[in-house]
């Protein structure tokens, strides 16, 4: 290793100043959101502008928190990402273990409308998804939401999942088989616990996309009291334009949590978003 | 790979699917309804929420489609369809689309790229780099397009106040969301900033890849550093550029909620892209028929150029995974 070499040095040194430039690109906008949430009403606008905020406040995230419903609005989207997790880590990874290690009449077919699915981005079907759920009286819920999010995201992860079961040793599911255990029995005792690491990858996707998303909720959702994050985020910026900090506050109460959760799971996401994408 | 030849899935369809063991007829039934126990739930789902309604797009697209569920739809062709090819706001929505491709496509893939060879080295603090990097993809796009109005607001934003006080390029105030190609930009600055570290990711984990003796026997023969990345590195990775693009370009069409919450599609409909203009129309103005024609044309190009794409730059690869 060359780790003494001057040139090798300033090599190193060069490349952390041109990464820590970028990173400082990429995180200013996160900077600027969170000190104006503790700005007061007043230095919002003001210029210069101040990245340490010279009264700091926290009156943006309590008036955001209770009086702006923002406790109501979390636990929305709280429920709508963990029931559309559930739903979708269940039938996926059914799905995906039938593709893994059945076969079955119609398995071709079925594998490319799947696939089909999958390239098609959901907003083209807005209009007669908005008809449908209003047919099957699904407007204005909670659990309309956790439907339509399930229904758009079970395919995607069914190849993530089928990719890492057909990993799994064929060896073991023989094993299992010659001392008496079903299909079921299988599936539950061998390929979920198996497959933990890629059901975590898929859980964190799932629930980061029903945590985030947007327009689907803002089509169909009416009544305030249903709404998800990302749509009262909106709606409060459309009805009181010029006050950021109480935006910025409702943000940050979103975004944090999310922040949070990959700066752990980062492992995860790495897997997730390369899987599919890097030919080995 | 043990498992490998258990996976007869139409996916590896090159891999020749050994020839099952022959078995009574019976258990292989048995098996066919054991996996179709396990595929019904989420088929049935998925062709209730995606396969239903996008044929069922195709439908409402052919009528004068009325909300109101006591009146009649009227049947009317391919109407819709000429009078979208006919409307210049459409077109108008689709060049916006056009140049906020211009701009972010290129724009991740070169930036992208350059991050990942940054951090395709050993060096301290890589991983909190790959980290930070990603922050904006994992964002919210409300958040995110929110912050970004705040930034561009004309009388107070960050942006004006570096352009104008601090590196005085600009002698006055640039009304960014109050015009077609400030607006544009803006929008695609944010567009470029959010998917950047995205790129980098996969174009990471691809030059990972990279065989080092391939680079170390270049190097052997003279290559200097930008060689050894024009001429071993960039090849390797081929397909992964080609699927990192395709993605790009449809990700760049399907530009929407940016748009939406920065400009507002305006002044005057200047910076509608397709999806705002799409969506205007079915939930402002209650024409579905025409959005869901709308919707079909624009998938039609997506299509389109997603393909021509593969033909261009694929070669003689047929699938990029």
């Amino acid at each position: 290793m060359s780790v003494g070499n001057p040139r090798h040095q300033r090599h190193v040194s060069l490349r952390i100043l041109l990464a820590g430039l970028a990173a400082l690109i990429m995180i200013l906008p996160f900077v600027i959101m969170l000190s104006t949430s503790f700005k007061p009403q007043t230095f919002v606008l003001e210029m210069p502008p101040e990245l340490i905020p010279s009264e700091p406040t926290t009156r943006n995230y309590r008036e955001a928190w209770s009086g702006n419903s923002f406790a109501k609005y979390f636990a929305n989207s709280l429920y709508v990402a963990l029931s559309t997790t559930f739903v979708v880590l269940l039938l996926s990874s059914m799905m995906a273990y039938a593709f893994a290690r059945f076969d079955f009449l119609g398995k071709r077919i079925v594998f490319v409308v799947l696939l089909a699915g999958l390239m098609i981005p959901g907003i083209i079907t807005i209009v007669p998804a908005f008809v449908l759920a209003k047919n099957l009286n699904l407007l204005d819920s909670l659990n309309g939401l956790t439907v339509f999010y399930s229904g758009g995201m079970v395919a995607f992860m069914t190849f993530l999942l089928r990719g890492f079961f057909e990993k799994i040793p064929l060896a073991l599911d023989e094993a299992m088989t010659i001392d008496g255990a079903g299909p079921v029995r299988r599936f539950f005792h061998l390929y979920l616990p198996l497959s933990r690491p890629a059901l975590a990858t898929a859980a964190i996707f799932t629930f980061l996309g029903a945590w985030d998303e947007f327009v689907w909720a803002l089509t169909v959702i009416n009544d305030p009291e249903k709404r998800t994050l990302p749509v009262a985020i909106a709606a409060l910026q459309g009805q009181r334009a010029t006050e950021w900090g109480l935006v910025f506050a409702a943000s940050a109460i979103a975004v944090i949590p999310v922040i949070v959760v990959y700066v752990f799971a980062q492992r995860q996401f790495i897997a997730g978003v390369t899987a599919g994408a890097v030919k080995d | 790979m043990a498992a490998t030849a258990t996976t007869t899935g139409p996916a590896s369809p090159e891999v020749a699917a050994p020839a099952p063991a022959p078995r009574d007829s019976r258990k292989r039934r048995r098996e066919s309804l054991t996996a179709y126990v396990f595929l019904l739930p989420g088929f049935a789902l998925f062709c209730l929420i995606v396969a239903y309604p996008l044929a069922r797009s195709f439908q409402i697209s052919l009528y004068d489609w009325a909300v109101v569920p006591t009146q009649a739809s009227r049947f009317i062709g391919l109407e819709n369809y000429a009078r979208g090819l006919a409307d210049e706001q459409f077109w108008l929505s689709m060049a916006n689309a056009g140049v906020y491709l211009l701009v972010t496509v290129p724009g991740q893939l070169v930036i992208g790229l350059a991050l990942a060879v940054l951090l395709d080295a050993k060096m301290p603090a890589r991983g909190l780099f790959r980290v930070l990097f990603y922050v904006p993809v994992i964002t919210s796009w409300v958040v995110v397009a929110l912050v970004f109005k705040y930034l561009f607001n004309t009388d107070a934003g960050v942006v004006n106040w570096l352009l104008v006080d601090v590196l005085h390029v600009a002698d006055a105030n640039i009304a960014w969301l109050q015009s077609r190609w400030p607006g544009l930009m803006a929008v695609s600055i944010l567009g470029v900033w959010k998917g950047v570290g995205w790129a980098m990711v996969i174009f990471l984990a691809a030059l990972t890849g990279v065989r080092d003796d391939l680079k170390e026997a270049a190097a052997l023969d003279g290559a200097g550093a930008w060689d050894r990345f024009v001429h071993v590195s960039l090849p390797a990775i081929r397909k992964t550029l080609l699927f990192v693009t395709v993605l790009l370009v449809i990700g760049g069409f399907n530009v929407f909620i940016s748009v939406l919450l920065m400009t507002g599609g305006g002044p005057a409909g200047s910076t509608e892209v397709p999806l705002t203009y799409m969506y205007r129309q079915a939930f402002d103005f209650l024409d579905f028929g025409y959005a869901a024609a709308l919707s079909f044309l624009l998938a039609i190009v997506i299509m389109l150029v997603s393909y021509s794409q593969f033909r261009l730059f694929g070669g003689d690869e047929k699938e990029v995974d």
